[in-house]
């Protein structure tokens, strides 16, 4: 631990920053003078306009930036930890689809579905695939090819959400593709509370789950003959991962590579794959990187707003290709 | 034999379920003992059922028919947790341990013992150090496991199983990919934990020529007969090798002579 104490005290700082930035920083300038006299001297004197986009928009917009970042990555280091596979994700075993077909289905067919709906049908979709997969890594042992199933499933469900987009009206349609495309923006002050509450339980759980996570390294006999129980320990962590995923996809739309490339950051700032101190890395790098995705998407002196999912990308994919390129000099691949 | 038997069993049959109810039957009656404060070799073929009967003793999978008596009481009747205080094992299972520290990987030897959060209290910094220093390893503490050379890992790995302070150890197949000088110091070190400090040591290998040097008793399996246990000794003189590998050994114990 405190071998590694600069490694926390640099990320807290980069959240704080960050999480200053997005505050600052956005499509409509704001004096910093005039955001920091609406959030700590209550604003009186400025524009309403400005206190409404820092306290309604940002400051819910980096909160959820914070939240979102820090669950998909450790779904993401518990899917990788629980299927010995380092390129596991959220997104590429077929999760975020499943996720994304439950709210296709809700959002085209029950057009007033409340966030609560979405959420439901999210977790249900998420829940899906994740058993699936289950039974599928029962018939097979391979990795690699377990993989390639979960890349199958999601294509299934991008197919099925094609099949829906068809039949469906055009604004319809049109409101899932800008679902589609990922925002933190999504998250009103009013729908905060919902969000943070899954992301923060299933944040929590993933915390408690260090110990047999470190014990799963050594696989399931090694782990099971440490007193782990296996089957257990497994819907468990299926269990956070599905809350997880499913809550940020239903409030933030599928955000890509952040649970793939996260725990990667972390493993390689931090050296070593133990969960004691890779879980809160991880957590601390995916909000990082959430929060600079976020800020990245306002085209500086325009009002447009690319979407984040064309941010991630860039952050995440040459991570990935310096990760598996360099596998046979990076410990945790051998 | 005044030695205490730690891992007994009559009548053993082991196998695994298919689907349907049908079952594969590997081996159907073994009667088998381990002693306390002795190496066991377990020696025979590929595919006569050693990593079966292993991982069956280790509690991995159930018996098809028989009991297994671990101190005296039903090997079913122990929870997970009890287990991994009386059962170490060693495998031959790829691992993702590659990119821990080989304390933190002997640190994971101590799971049973700690608390929730698997906090180490001094008691087990002292039980990890005494552990690595066993093996003779301790100079590689902070070395990743996917630094070590293959005998170096094994060791780290039997000092996981050290740690975790339990009075059986159970181990497959360790000498396999090792070279001559780590399968030598490999087999001392069990012989030592055994004669030093009273472990019941089982291991299947098929390194014949070491098993009849360094072990106290060998366990003889193939698929047709039943098991036989014997110190190297008497099986040699009874012709129990040679009936099990169809070879001729001569009583000064050379596997050689049939090659002859």
């Amino acid at each position: 631990m405190r071998k590694h104490t600069a490694t926390y005290t640099v990320l807290i700082l980069c959240v704080l920053l960050l999480f200053a930035g997005n505050l600052v920083y956005g499509a409509v300038q704001i004096p910093l003078r005039s955001v920091f006299n609406i959030l700590f001297g209550g604003g009186a004197s400025e524009k309403a306009t400005w206190t409404q986009i820092v306290l309604q928009s940002r400051l819910p917009q980096a909160i959820t930036a914070i939240l979102a970042g820090a669950s998909l990555a450790v779904s993401g280091l518990l899917l990788q930890t629980l299927f010995k596979n380092p390129l596991a994700g959220p997104s590429i075993l077929g999760i975020s689809d499943g996720a994304n077909l439950g709210v296709a289905l809700v959002m085209i067919y029950f057009s007033a579905g409340s966030y609560l709906t979405t959420i439901f049908a999210a977790f249900v979709g998420a829940f899906v695939v994740l058993i699936v997969i289950i039974l599928f890594s029962r018939k097979v042992h391979s990795n690699v090819m377990l993989l390639i199933i979960g890349i199958m499933i999601g294509y299934l469900a991008s197919s099925v959400i094609s099949i829906l987009n068809y039949h469906a009206s055009a604004d319809k349609v049109h409101q899932y593709v800008m679902w589609g495309m990922g925002d933190f923006s999504g998250v009103s002050v009013e729908k905060l509370p919902y969000f943070a509450s899954f992301a923060i339980a299933g944040i929590i759980v993933s915390l408690l789950l260090i110990k047999p996570l470190n014990a799963l390294l050594l696989g399931d006999y090694y782990a099971s003959n440490l007193g782990v129980k296996i089957k257990r320990t497994r819907i468990i962590i299926l269990l956070c991962t599905g809350v997880l995923t499913a809550a940020t996809t239903a409030f933030c739309g599928p955000i890509s590579f952040v649970g793939l490339a996260v725990p990667h950051i972390a493993r390689l700032l931090l050296g070593t794959s133990n969960h004691k101190q890779l879980v809160p890395v991880t957590i601390l790098s995916g909000s990082c990187i959430a929060l600079l995705c976020n800020m990245l998407t306002i085209i500086p002196g325009s009002n447009a707003i690319l979407p984040l999912n064309a941010i991630t990308p860039i952050i995440g994919a040459p991570i990935i290709i310096y990760v598996i390129v360099n596998r046979k000099n990076i410990q945790y691949f051998n | 034999m005044s030695k205490e038997i730690t891992i007994a069993a009559q009548n053993l049959s082991i196998g695994y379920p298919l689907t349907r109810g049908k079952r594969k039957v590997v081996h159907a009656s073994l009667d088998l003992r381990l002693h306390a404060g002795e190496v066991t070799c377990l020696l025979g073929l590929n595919g006569c059922g050693k990593s079966t009967l292993l991982k069956t003793l280790c509690g991995f999978q159930k018996p098809l028919g028989g009991e297994i008596l671990l101190k005296g009481r039903p090997l079913s009747s122990y929870s997970r947790g009890e287990l991994s205080t009386l059962v170490g094992v060693v495998l031959t299972e790829k691992t993702s341990a590659g990119g821990i520290s080989v304390y933190e990987l002997v640190s994971l030897g101590r799971y049973p013992h700690t608390d929730f959060f698997g906090q180490l209290k001094e008691k087990d910094h002292s039980v990890i150090a005494q552990s690595l220093d066993a093996v003779g390893i301790i100079d590689k503490a902070d070395r990743y496991i996917a630094e070590l050379s293959d005998g170096e890992r094994q060791k780290a790995f039997i000092a996981k199983a050290l740690a975790q302070e339990c009075p059986i150890i159970i181990l497959d197949e360790p000498t396999a990919f090792l070279d001559v000088s780590s399968k030598i110091e490999t087999m001392q070190l069990l012989g030592n934990l055994a004669h030093n400090q009273g472990k019941s040591i089982l291991l299947s290998t098929h390194d014949l020529d070491l098993a009849l040097r360094t072990s106290d008793l060998i366990w003889l399996l193939n698929s047709q007969d039943p098991l036989t246990c014997g110190s190297p000794q008497e099986l040699i003189a009874d012709g129990a090798f040679e009936r099990y590998f169809n070879l001729k050994i001569n009583p000064q114990g050379s596997i050689y002579s049939s090659l002859k």
